[in-house]
């Protein structure tokens, strides 16, 4: 309609061109590892014995278990994942106030998929100028031959995607073959079809789509910034008034600048770095190996645009030599020292992590149990947790109240025998105990006793602190 | 409608033409895409309608193209957890008691299974856990009216007690003096000796001779009782109906005859294996 706006704003297609430089290759080599990372791990093997899994990291989710190298984590240990996540979000906080958006420009799952996917178009439909062309020209067959093959293999990567990832949850190898044969779960399949189409979809429709109107993190992490970090800076007092420049002409009242527009073409998020910060911007610093190659061209200082801070840039533009940069501010300081205290209390935890748990839960109904005898009776489901590869043999005893006698009624092979248990390699054992106090020292209401399990050698190896009930008098 | 469209002076952006008390919007348009998401919801919507129950009438609702109900799905998927225990059921059927106890796996599966059994038809008179109460005997201690060992208790939740059952448990406590066995003087004095028996009281020789007549046969001569009658222990501190004077005199005067179903009637074999090895597991299993 005339002279109203649209509310809804059309995708502006983006045709990022190729660049060579010391940014291009970094973000290359962020890619090779990372990818490499992500395919290789489920594969890696770790040898833990017969009957525990072989696969160096894989969460068992039907097992209950994450095989970590030579760590076990139980369900109840959730808490070292999300100590890790924590780590994740500070180490996040701590790199953005010192380097800007880092992680979004080199490390982020979106932009390394999405480099992946734009390297596959550049070399199947040529750069820009071809691909431009190759857009706005008719349907033909070879057009539909590039067309068609650039799906294909975005469709293989994104299907090995998903592939890789659910070979953290299932045993890479043997799945690998279940999958090609039709036997592996429905599970399985649709995770990889989920991803699949994740990935498919956000690396090769939605691109910096994602980034702009998707990610939560591009809106808030500009309360991570200030004019300390190192961020993606267009020196506009050396560029401006920008302008085509003829070689042999003079470079007197007018900036560096030559408005070839490289910056821009080779920007994944089609921004113009030149309007300054903005919130479409990963900081993959991509422009400034554009700006260098033209810079050099014109025989100008490079890093018109580079990396630099507010502060520097202000010091810069009133012609004084900038003063240092300052990484230890108050925010680094405060995200430097939650890392820390995390990552301790996680060392921490860690360390006195026990493999082997002792739990008791005393029964409410009855209380507690007189016999004919008139001896006090309390009951308990007691839970013992083996955490280790192999089965190992407790005894189970009791402390805190004089006399009372122990029995286990459930514990099959020892019946008869002192209550001597064995727990078997990765699991818990569940028993009946019965804790028996003779009439004339029971207690009256409730007293403390505690549960502890010894191994052959008499050494305490862990320990529960319950009640027994008796009789209020 | 949009009506005056400027543009901001300060961003270079359009307004959106709205305007509430000189505040004005700028429009930041929406990406197109995600309009057609929105617009791909109401289609997922629709669909999920029409194939899925959705819209209540004044009585019921609509049921969908698929027929699904969540009824349908619990039984199916009840039906593979069925599936699913078959193998540990149908061992639990053949096997001995014994056997069962040494198979630490099959042991702890028919716990659970007595335990989920136990909660649903038993708790209801011997209390959670097998608490019991006045009346219902506790199932966690040491002293068992028709015997504590693992064949007898199973035969006890087969056949029940004092029930129509061809095979219960059938043995009867006169009412001495309700039924003028005895009388009133005699009841006390059997009463007094029947409260010696544990500690409590001093017994009378007429009291002891009348408990030889009259209760030994089942409760034998030191009152220790007798299982194969059902017939309780009397030395013990555990009393089902009361221990003090008051409720000894009126079970010996009225009697007492507490009576149990036979499971065998509702639930399956398996069902009451598992019951008799969580019952024996309690505490008080001999």
């Amino acid at each position: 309609m005339d002279g109203e706006t649209s509310l809804y704003a059309p995708r502006v297609r983006v045709y990022p061109r190729a660049v060579s430089g010391t940014w291009r290759w970094v973000k290359w080599g962020a890619l090779v590892l990372l990818l490499g990372m992500y395919y290789v791990v489920p594969w890696l093997r770790w040898n833990r014995g017969p009957g525990a899994p072989d696969q160096a990291i894989l969460l068992d989710l039907d097992g209950r278990r994450g095989w970590i190298f030579d760590i076990v984590l139980w369900p109840q240990e959730v808490y070292f994942v999300t100590g890790f996540l924590i780590l994740g979000a500070f180490g996040l906080f701590l790199a953005t106030s010192l380097f800007g958006r880092v992680w979004c420009g080199f490390a982020c799952p979106q932009t390394v998929w999405t480099d992946l996917f734009m390297l596959v178009e550049r070399l199947i439909e040529g750069d820009r100028n071809e691909r431009m062309r190759l857009d706005r020209g008719p349907l033909s067959v070879a057009k539909a031959a590039k067309k068609g093959l650039k799906h294909l293999v975005w469709l293989a990567i994104a299907a090995a995607t998903g592939g890789a990832w659910v070979f953290y949850y299932v045993d890479a190898p043997s799945t690998l073959f279940k999958i090609f044969r039709g036997e592996a779960s429905t599970e399985v399949y649709v995770f990889i079809g989920l991803l699949t189409a994740t990935t498919y979809t956000l690396a090769g429709w939605a691109r910096e789509q994602v980034c702009t109107y998707m990610c939560p993190w591009p809106r808030f992490q500009a309360a991570m910034l200030d004019e300390q970090s190192v961020i993606v800076t267009y020196q506009k007092w050396r560029g401006e008034q920008r302008g085509k420049h003829k070689a042999g002409d003079s470079w007197d009242g007018r900036g560096d600048c030559v408005d070839c527009r490289l910056c821009v073409n080779v920007c994944p998020t089609g921004i113009d770095i030149r309007d300054g910060q903005q919130l479409e911007c990963i900081g993959c610093g991509l422009c400034i190996d554009a700006c260098n190659e033209t810079m050099a061209k014109v025989d100008r200082p490079v890093d018109l645009i580079r990396w630099d801070t507010l502060a520097h840039q202000e010091e810069r533009e009133r012609g004084r030599a900038p003063t240092a940069w300052r990484p230890i501010r108050a925010r680094t300081l405060l995200y430097s020292a939650l890392l820390a205290v995390v990552a301790a209390v996680m060392i921490a935890a860690f360390a006195w992590r026990s493999d082997i748990d002792v739990s008791a839960q005393r029964d409410r109904s009855p209380n507690f149990v007189r016999l004919s005898n008139g001896d006090v009776r309390n009951g308990y489901t007691v839970k013992i947790s083996n955490k280790r590869q192999e089965d190992r043999r407790i005894r189970l005893g009791v402390r805190g109240l004089p006399d009372a006698a122990i029995a286990i009624t459930n514990a099959a092979d020892e019946l008869a025998g002192p209550p001597h248990l064995t727990i078997r390699a990765d699991a818990v054992g569940t028993y009946r105990v019965l804790v028996t106090i003779p009439a004339a020292k029971a207690p009256a209401g409730s007293m403390p006793l505690s549960f502890f399990a010894v191994d052959d050698a008499g050494r305490e190896l862990a320990r529960h602190e319950s009640a027994f009930v008796g009789p209020g008098r | 409608m949009p009506t005056k469209i400027e543009k901001d002076a300060i961003t270079g952006r359009d307004t959106t033409g709205h305007e509430w008390d000189g505040v004005k919007e700028l429009n930041t348009p929406l990406p197109t895409w995600w309009v057609y998401t929105f617009y791909a919801c109401i289609v997922f919507a629709v669909v999920y309608a029409v194939l899925y129950p959705s819209w209540p009438w004044l009585s019921g609702h609509t049921t969908g193209l698929l027929g699904y109900t969540n009824r349908t799905q619990l039984t199916q998927d009840l039906g593979e957890q069925a599936k699913g225990r078959f193998k540990f059921v149908d061992r639990i059927r053949t096997a001995s008691f014994e056997d069962i106890r040494k198979d630490p796996e099959l042991f702890n599966f028919a716990l659970a299974g007595g335990r989920s059994a136990f909660q649903t038809s038993c708790v209801q008179c011997h209390g959670a856990g097998g608490a019991g109460s006045k009346g219902f005997p506790t199932l966690v201690d040491d002293d068992w009216l028709w015997g504590g060992k693992i064949d007898q208790i199973y035969r006890t939740i087969q056949f029940g007690i004092r029930n129509t059952n061809d095979n219960s448990r059938q043995t009867m406590m006169p009412r001495f003096g309700a039924d003028q066995l005895m009388t009133a003087a005699q009841v006390a004095a059997v009463t007094d000796h029947v409260l010696s028996l544990s500690g409590k009281g001093k017994s009378t020789p007429e009291g002891a001779k009348l408990f030889q007549d009259q209760c030994a046969a089942c409760h034998q001569a030191t009152g220790k009782g007798n299982q194969e009658m059902g017939a309780p222990d009397l030395t013990d501190g555990i009393w089902l109906y009361g221990g003090d004077r008051d409720s000894v005199y009126r079970t010996i005067f009225y009697a007492r005859n507490g009576s149990m179903p036979a499971w065998s009637e509702r639930l399956d074999p398996a069902t009451m294996k598992m019951l008799a090895l969580y019952v024996h597991a309690l505490g008080g299993g001999k």
